[in-house]
């Protein structure tokens, strides 16, 4: 196995190459741009196979892939942002299709006001369109996603799309263990695909108009698809580990076992959350970590059934809802708690939007509150603020 | 025709065959219904050539018939017929 020191965008873009898609359509954008500016010279240089299309707007780049993909290809693409902000209209409908086509994606806020950096709110947007969505802490874990997605969409029939953090992960450089290009080949196999327009006998038609009477019995397909790859994830990510040794679920336990109160994080802020549980131990908190790896589709049942012993639950929220609830991964943990017996008490925190850099310390911060809202057995604030000015 | 359930349906909701359009009768949207007139026609095919929704059947370059699954309406029939073969009536006045 090559030991290669890679940034997130250059491990992703690797990862682009040892699977040598069909198609690539691509319309680059910060942080993300060098993916497809590393993959456009794979091109250039013959390295791989691929048709690469420049497109003139994500929009058009991600409808491009879906033509590829109903076509029969092996399809890929890589955004971020105001980027997967503008393919909005179009993940629905390459869900709808049931078309596997992986996106390379790295988390940047949203507009307004503009900034490049990162926080979670542009992926955390797209949580409805029927994407399987996997969170990175490092680039391995990005590089190890992405030839993972593209065996899970194959089997689930579902897009996925695979993120890391804007330049925390996207632009540090990073020791990787790479795999050699024909055990990546011999990983992912042959290209799996619901139906193709250019290899089919028959004419068919794909996207015709669905109304009162089909639609939603398409839409519960659609579902049960989400539903269906809970284990395909697993499976996944389990044979991974078998063959190559880095083994990967819905998430990761960290010192959770013996503890009483939990951090919950996802992304880069799972390895600073890590050592702060460390920290948090040293002074005698019990405390631990659950790192979310699969927000789409959500692990509640997995999720619920270790959270539910605990006795206090930290969020950390690296984007906000505008419900006035809390961030996304806040209330959704909430609501996967909400049928079990025992319930913990639950603070969101919201942090690091617009890349506002989260430190160590102020997890332990975080930890050393929940202990005492442990102490104290009452939540003041459900909603709080890491790293804001007042 | 029995509609098929969720899980015996294709996924991603394609069409597995052609030509199903033909099974799909869209002519009940219709307000006004032609009249054809076999007498006055002299089967010029200016119908055929105009009518946006393909309703005018042809049989050894003859005009035989308008074909009431599909006809929307429009009249435009009507509108160029030269020899006046077509009339239009209120489609309440048969049903």
């Amino acid at each position: 196995m090559p030991i290669l020191a890679l940034t997130g965008n250059e491990a992703m873009a690797e990862a682009m190459r040892q699977i040598n898609p069909d198609v690539v359509a691509a319309y680059p954008i910060t942080p993300a741009t060098e993916i497809v500016q590393i993959f456009a010279s794979f091109v250039a240089d013959g390295r791989v196979d691929t048709e690469f299309v420049t497109a003139e707007s994500e929009h058009s780049a991600l409808s491009a892939c879906i033509g590829a993909a109903a076509a029969g290809g092996r399809v890929m693409t890589s955004t971020a942002s105001q980027g997967l902000a503008l393919m909005h209209e179009i993940l629905y409908i390459a869900a709808g299709l049931r078309l596997p086509i992986v996106i390379c994606e790295v988390n940047r806020s949203l507009s307004s006001p503009i900034n490049i950096h990162c926080d979670h709110s542009d992926t955390m947007g797209s949580r409805e369109a029927g994407w399987i969505q996997i969170f990175s802490e490092d680039s391995q874990e990005a590089y190890d996603s992405v030839i993972q997605a593209i065996r899970i969409a194959e089997e689930a029939f579902l897009p996925v799309i695979v993120s890391t953090d804007g330049f925390i992960i996207s632009h540090c450089m990073q020791r990787i263990q790479a795999l050699e290009d024909e055990e990546v080949q011999k990983y992912i196999g042959e290209h799996r695909t619901p139906y193709s327009l250019l290899f089919n006998k028959m004419p068919f038609t794909v996207g015709p108009l669905d109304l009162q009477d089909y639609y939603f019995e398409h839409k519960r397909q659609e579902i049960e698809a989400m539903v269906d790859s809970k284990p395909i994830i697993m499976k996944m990510g389990e044979e991974f580990g078998k063959k190559f040794g880095r083994s990967y679920g819905f998430f990761e336990e960290y010192r959770l076992r013996d503890a009483d109160t939990a951090i919950v994080a996802l992304g880069s802020t799972a390895g600073t959350a890590r050592s702060a549980v460390d920290e948090l131990r040293n002074k005698g908190i019990k405390a631990g970590l659950l790192k979310l790896r699969v927000i789409r589709p959500f692990p509640y049942k997995e999720i619920a059934a270790i959270l539910s012993k605990l006795k206090v639950i930290s969020v950390m929220d690296r984007s906000d809802s505008m419900s006035t609830m809390g961030g996304p991964v806040f209330i959704e943990i909430k609501s996967a708690l909400y049928d079990e017996v025992t319930h913990p008490l639950m603070v969101d925190y919201i942090y690091g939007l617009g890349g506002r850099d989260i430190s160590v310390e102020e997890i332990v911060e975080v930890g050393e509150k929940g202990n005492k809202i442990k102490q104290e057995d009452k939540v003041d604030k459900l909603i709080d603020y890491v790293g804001l000015r007042e | 025709m029995k509609k098929k359930g969720w899980k015996d349906l294709p996924i991603g909701a394609i069409i597995e065959k052609g030509g199903t359009a033909t099974e799909f009768k869209t002519g009940d949207w219709r307000t006004d219904r032609p009249i054809w007139y076999e007498d006055k026609c002299t089967s010029c095919l200016l119908c055929f050539i105009y009518c946006p929704d393909s309703s005018i059947i042809i049989e050894d370059s003859k005009m035989v018939d308008i074909d009431l699954d599909f006809c929307k309406g429009c009249g435009i029939c009507k509108e160029v017929c030269p020899k006046d073969a077509i009339e239009m009536r209120r489609e309440a006045d048969f049903r």
